[in-house]
């Protein structure tokens, strides 16, 4: 009987310049994906297997490979389109559920790019922010509803009721939750330097946090997720926040499995399981069935951390989430995080990575007009990732309600991810996520962490550039102020569920 | 001999006595004129040939002298409105009261007097001539003044002035005092600052001196503190030594207090700030 | 001033308040009060405003007048418009059901040759709440006049408290002034506004003062913030009907005075708070304390962008309250008479010189600083001193 593995075109064409190549065999040892080998005298790319990671392209001193579209073309068919063919071709090889790393690569309409921001001109002024003073200080947590101030005889008594914890964030761009499983120890070294350095906060994801990282404790957000590794006292007293996953944007409703042939000793001390076992995170919290369940952990997490900082709740953005949300914060959440279709994912079936859940920006649109129809927007903040791509989509999410901007894809593109999506491979050739030793020495910690930081410095430039035009010099009156965004897009429905008014409407009609 | 004496000189006067107009900017109902009517009357009297035009009952009236030119002397009591001798270029104004904001705006040349207050944004974008208040000022004194060729622009305030003072500053001499607004040593609010913060902010050519001390945190991106030397002594004398002239203050009064200096760190302090060669 | 295209008419704007747009301002505000209570009649005040005519357009101006019905201090007097008699008996038939009518009468007018368009007729009624509204009477208030000012065709609250009355329209500052007979009025605390509309055409409702309940604001400014503000305000029920940003920091005010019984300087610091950067150099502990708790706690409702207001409530004493914004771009100077008894605050001094022997020298108070004066309270603040001058601040927790 014949193979039953049909050969497909390759996605890409590996070509290697004959002139130039001085047969050094760079390429061979770099590729982690098997393309490039030396024969006889020549080196031979064997293109089937390359992702694209650019890893041997970059790496060659001759400048002599490069990586172009595949050359084999299938027959055009718009329903049946090169990709549903694959995945039929291999799932019919294999049978196998589809997995996948980073967001999902479907072209779901940005709704970030149909927003175009306005601008002060005369009847209020723009503000230079290299010369005047911009805030971006941020809080994350919960509020009272007033302040209770009584003024007697000279006096002001300010009364305090319940403990408010706050995390003060220096720019309202977080890191979310990168576990270290689904990137190197090097990669959350680098963004924990690169978060103390700018002054702002990183989620552990699921996993605890490594002995060595509690140096950063000060900025750590710590996951406490379905699998509750890695949970010890400190993990809760001695941070930033505690956040409970309940979802992933990338893969709403599913849980998360790493291999026992990954847990290695970082791995192991990290997580508090020994070597070599497998660390499954199951798909719900088996003490959560319910929103009461919710509340009893947040007043578990808030007991053990001695209100001392705020806890949150992350969500993955599906159609219901405004009641969700507002229920969460009921639930005595301090601040909820909303992970929209496009977040991203160490490995997650294409299934669910590409087909559920909501884009972001109508989920924190939502969910603030919802908390306000309540009443109880001031008891959460909100944060919001999934495709944050740039500080453009920063600014848009802002004023769409959002009192943060949560990233993950754009912070590993910062460190040299060339998003080439084969995460779940765990080969990064770059060595960002993956554990093998030999390639998560390939990211000099020094280098990612400014570069991640200069990013941060950068956005956070451009934010204060864009509140100048505004005519806006502090960054909590950009929050839910959708009067500043108009928008571009096809359709009229998707302006309404913002609440944003189309282009070319002013103020007054 | 005595009185022959006295009686040349009086000839002398007499043919040095200046061409005086008196204008009053109330109408006939005692309201205030429309700002355009008065200034008609002054820019005739100035193509006229007065010497002095003398404005009296003035309360809030906008953009006088507004593009003068020559050597013309204005005078005027009471309140002036905003953008006094705005892109005025050679006259004189001396205000008995108080200026209200943007006096001396984008101002070529000439002289601003004023013997009260002067409140925000005085000398904006000013490119030359000069500017004396006896006492306070508002926010973003002397912003963007420049200097061009032989002109360079003067603001001296005998008071004290709030933040943002001598922001963009790219040329020319702001000096604060700090006295009491009448010119006085003593202080009528105890603990008022000489100066806000935001203090020249974004500053990258001429210089500002601040009679006391100024807190570090109040210095504006690109601001630096120095120590004054011989050389800014011989700037600000003939400065201090007019300002004093006009409302009667002592320079030894002045020099009781030492100074600071506050001039840019750089002439471009955003060198690194820009980026795009990639895409 | 004929001829101005976008000169607004009483028929135009008729259309219901929710459908218009927000409206930006530009504008010249003038106020005084008599710290002994001594009414005044408004002369002064209309004065002052009208020596700052080169700030108006002739698309808007008001007063508002606070100590002026003192023998029915009691009562709550609705100050209103309508369009024609059909919408004033509508509104009397309406106002008998939510309230205990008291009395009423028609707000003298006079005819204003130079006013375009049809004036409206004008109609004062002097109500209480019913039983039901005991110990929430405010509240009740409040809600009605949402209620009416959406709901009722034709009609419009220009102001809702006791003791006090708005008197606005679409005209120039001294055309209002001999429409509604200002000089006529006597009272100790005094706000006027001439208006320079950007974003719309004048109406009559859109002018300022805006009003809810004892609280009467004369904003000149544009606030950059205000779609922040105004999901701040609305969730705390209030709705912003007029869409401008003058209505929504009323609202904020009233919320925080009013509602959370904050004291002016914790209000007027949550609107304008000082930058980080000068809160964490204070020398006093406790103001540096409470100035970063009002930050954290009252995010959405700072004020940002240009503005200059001047506030009256009538709390416990007629108050008045003056400020800018934190950077103050928009001016604002105050002074006091030669006697001491009245306080003055203007957008330009001129209007407090020509008032002559009348007036001291005036100062200008510092960016987000307010000046602070009532009736029997004197001048509490002139808007220079420091944050929480003077005031021990004390922390109790719970």
């Amino acid at each position: 009987m014949a193979d039953i593995y049909h050969e497909i075109p390759p996605r890409f064409q590996v070509e290697i310049d004959r002139e130039k190549c001085r047969l050094c065999e760079r390429c061979t040892v770099n590729c982690t994906y098997d393309v490039h080998s030396f024969q006889g005298e020549r080196i031979v790319a064997r293109s089937e297997n390359c992702v694209a990671c650019q890893r041997c392209a970059t790496m060659c001193p001759q400048g002599a490979i490069s990586i172009l579209p595949g050359k084999i073309t299938f027959a055009p068919h718009y329903t049946y389109s090169d990709r549903i063919r694959r995945i039929i071709y291999e799932q019919a090889s294999t049978g196998g559920v589809m997995l996948a790393g980073s967001g999902t690569d479907l072209p779901y309409r940005v709704i970030f790019d149909d927003l175009l921001l306005d601008a002060a001109q005369v009847t209020n002024p723009s503000i230079d922010p290299l010369r005047e003073t911009v805030e971006t200080v941020t809080y994350l947590g919960r509020k009272p509803d007033r302040m209770s101030v009584a003024e007697d005889d000279g006096k002001l008594i300010v009364s305090r009721g319940a403990d408010y914890p706050n995390v003060e964030l220096s720019t309202p761009i977080v890191v979310g939750h990168m576990s270290l499983g689904s990137i190197s120890y090097n990669a959350c070294l680098a963004i924990l330097r690169a978060a103390k350095e700018v002054g702002t906060m990183v989620g552990t994801g699921e996993g605890g946090l490594h002995p060595d990282f509690y140096e950063y404790a000060d900025v750590i957000n710590s996951e406490v997720a379905s699998g509750r590794f890695g949970i010890e006292p400190r993990y809760l007293k001695e941070i930033a926040a505690i956040e409970i996953k309940i979802g992933q944007g990338a893969k709403p409703g599913h849980g998360g499995h790493l291999p026992g042939e990954k847990v290695d000793a970082v791995i192991s001390e990290t997580r508090m399981i020994p070597k070599g076992t497998d660390a499954l995170s199951p798909y719900p919290h088996h003490d959560i069935y319910s929103i009461e369940d919710l509340a009893q952990l947040i007043g578990a997490l808030k007991e053990a951390s001695r209100y001392r900082v705020p806890v949150g709740v992350k969500i993955a953005a599906v159609h219901n989430s405004a009641p969700i949300a507002s229920g969460i914060a009921r639930a005595g959440a301090d601040f909820i995080t909303l992970d929209g279709l496009r977040g991203g994912t160490g490995a997650a079936p294409r299934i669910i990575r590409d087909h559920a859940g909501i884009p972001v920006e109508l989920a924190v649109a939502a969910v603030d007009r919802r908390l306000r129809e309540e009443g109880i927007r001031h008891l959460v903040s909100i944060v919001a990732g999934g495709s944050i791509r740039y500080a453009a989509d920063l600014v848009k999410v802002l004023a769409l309600g959002a009192d943060a901007a949560m990233v993950g894809q754009s912070a590993l593109i910062a460190m040299g991810c060339r998003a080439c999506q084969m995460c779940h491979l765990g080969n990064c050739s770059w060595g960002i996520a993956t554990q093998r030793s030999d390639l998560t020495r390939r990211l000099d910690v020094d280098i990612a962490a400014q570069r991640l930081a200069n990013v941060f410095h950068a956005w956070t430039e451009e934010l204060r550039e864009i509140l100048g035009a505004l005519g806006i010099d502090s960054v909590e009156s950009l929050v839910g102020n959708r009067d500043r965004l108009r928008y571009v897009g096809p359709n009229p429905k998707v302006a309404e569920v913002l609440g944003v008014k189309h282009a070319g409407e002013p103020w007054s009609d | 001999m005595v009185e022959l004496k006295e009686k040349a000189e009086a000839e002398v006067r007499a043919e040095a006595e200046p061409n005086v107009i008196e204008i009053s900017a109330l109408d006939e109902r005692g309201e205030p004129k429309p700002y355009k009517l008065l200034n008609d009357e002054v820019h005739r009297a100035a193509a006229a040939g007065c010497d002095v035009i003398r404005l009296r009952d003035v309360h809030g009236q906008r953009f006088l002298a507004a593009g003068l030119e020559g050597r013309v002397r204005l005078e005027v009591y009471g309140t002036p409105g905003n953008d006094l001798g705005v892109f005025m270029d050679g006259p004189t104004i001396e205000v008995f009261g108080s200026a209200q904001d943007q006096a001396g705006n984008t101002m070529n040349n000439g002289k601003i007097v004023v013997h009260g207050n002067a409140w925000d944004v005085t000398g904006f974008a000013a490119r030359g001539g000069k500017i004396f208040v006896r006492g306070d000022g508002g926010y973003r004194i002397g912003i963007h003044m420049k200097e061009f060729r032989r002109h360079r622009p003067v603001v001296v305030y005998g008071g004290c002035v709030r933040e943002f003072f001598g922001e963009y500053m790219a040329g020319g001499l702001l000096v604060a005092l700090g006295l009491d607004g009448r010119g006085k040593a003593a202080s009528r609010d105890p603990g008022r600052e000489v100066v806000g913060s935001g203090l020249a902010t974004g500053i990258h050519g001429g210089v500002i001196y601040l009679r006391g001390d100024v807190p570090d945190h109040y210095l504006g991106v690109g601001a630096v503190k120095r120590e004054l030397d011989e050389r800014d002594r011989k700037t600000l004398e003939p400065v201090l030594r007019e300002f004093g002239e006009h409302f009667d203050v002592p320079l030894e009064l002045i020099w009781e207090k030492p100074f600071t200096k506050v001039v840019p760190a750089s002439s471009r302090p955003y060198g690194a700030y820009y980026c795009g060669k990639l895409i | 001033m004929n001829g101005f295209p976008y000169r607004g008419t009483w028929d135009k704007p008729a259309t219901p308040p929710g459908r218009l747009g927000r409206i930006g301002e530009a504008c010249g505000i003038a106020a005084l009060v008599n710290l002994d209570g001594r009414p005044e009649s408004g002369a002064r005040i209309g004065k002052m405003i009208r020596t700052m005519v080169d700030r108006e357009n002739g698309l808007g101006a008001g007063y508002a007048a606070y100590g002026l019905f003192p023998e029915r201090a009691d009562l709550y007097c609705l100050q209103m418009l309508f369009d024609d008699r059909g919408a004033l008996e509508r509104a009397r038939e309406f106002l008998g059901k939510i309230f205990r009518l008291d009395a009423d009468e028609e707000i003298p007018t006079h005819p204003v040759a130079t006013l375009s368009g049809k004036a409206p007729i004008c109609w004062r009624f002097f109500v209480a709440p019913p039983k039901e509204a005991d110990g929430q009477e405010d509240d009740y208030v409040m809600t009605q006049v949402f209620r009416i000012n959406a709901e009722l065709a034709g009609a419009f609250v220009m102001s809702s408290g006791k003791d006090m009355a708005v008197f606005k329209g679409n005209g120039w500052s001294y055309e209002i002034f001999d429409f509604y007979g200002i000089g006529d009025y006597e009272a100790p605390l005094w706000l006027a506004h001439s208006r320079f509309p950007t974003n719309s055409p004048g109406w009559w409702g859109g002018a300022h003062p805006f009003n809810i309940l004892g609280l009467s604001i004369i904003h000149n400014g544009e606030i950059t913030s205000y779609g922040t503000n105004r999901r701040f305000v609305e969730m705390w029920g209030y709705r912003c009907m007029l869409l401008t940003d003058s209505e929504v920091i009323a609202y904020s005010l009233d919320l925080l005075l009013r509602q959370q019984r904050l004291p002016e300087l914790v209000a007027c610091a949550a609107l304008a708070p000082p930058y980080h950067f000068l809160i964490d150099e204070m020398e006093n502990g406790g103001a540096r304390e409470l100035l970063r708790e009002i930050r954290v706690n009252y995010r959405p409702a700072m004020l940002n962008g240009p503005f200059s207001i001047a506030v009256a409530t009538n709390y416990e004493t007629p108050t008045l309250l003056g400020m800018t914004d934190r950077k103050k771009l928009r001016p604002l100077v105050a002074a006091t008479s030669a006697d001491g008894n009245t306080v003055f605050l203007s957008s330009e001094e001129c209007a407090i010189a020509i008032l002559g022997e009348d007036a001291t020298e005036a100062w200008a108070p510092h960016a987000g600083k307010p000046v602070i004066a009532g009736v029997g309270r004197g001048l509490v603040r002139r808007g220079t001193e420091e944050y929480f001058q003077g005031l021990e601040i004390e922390f109790s927790n719970a």
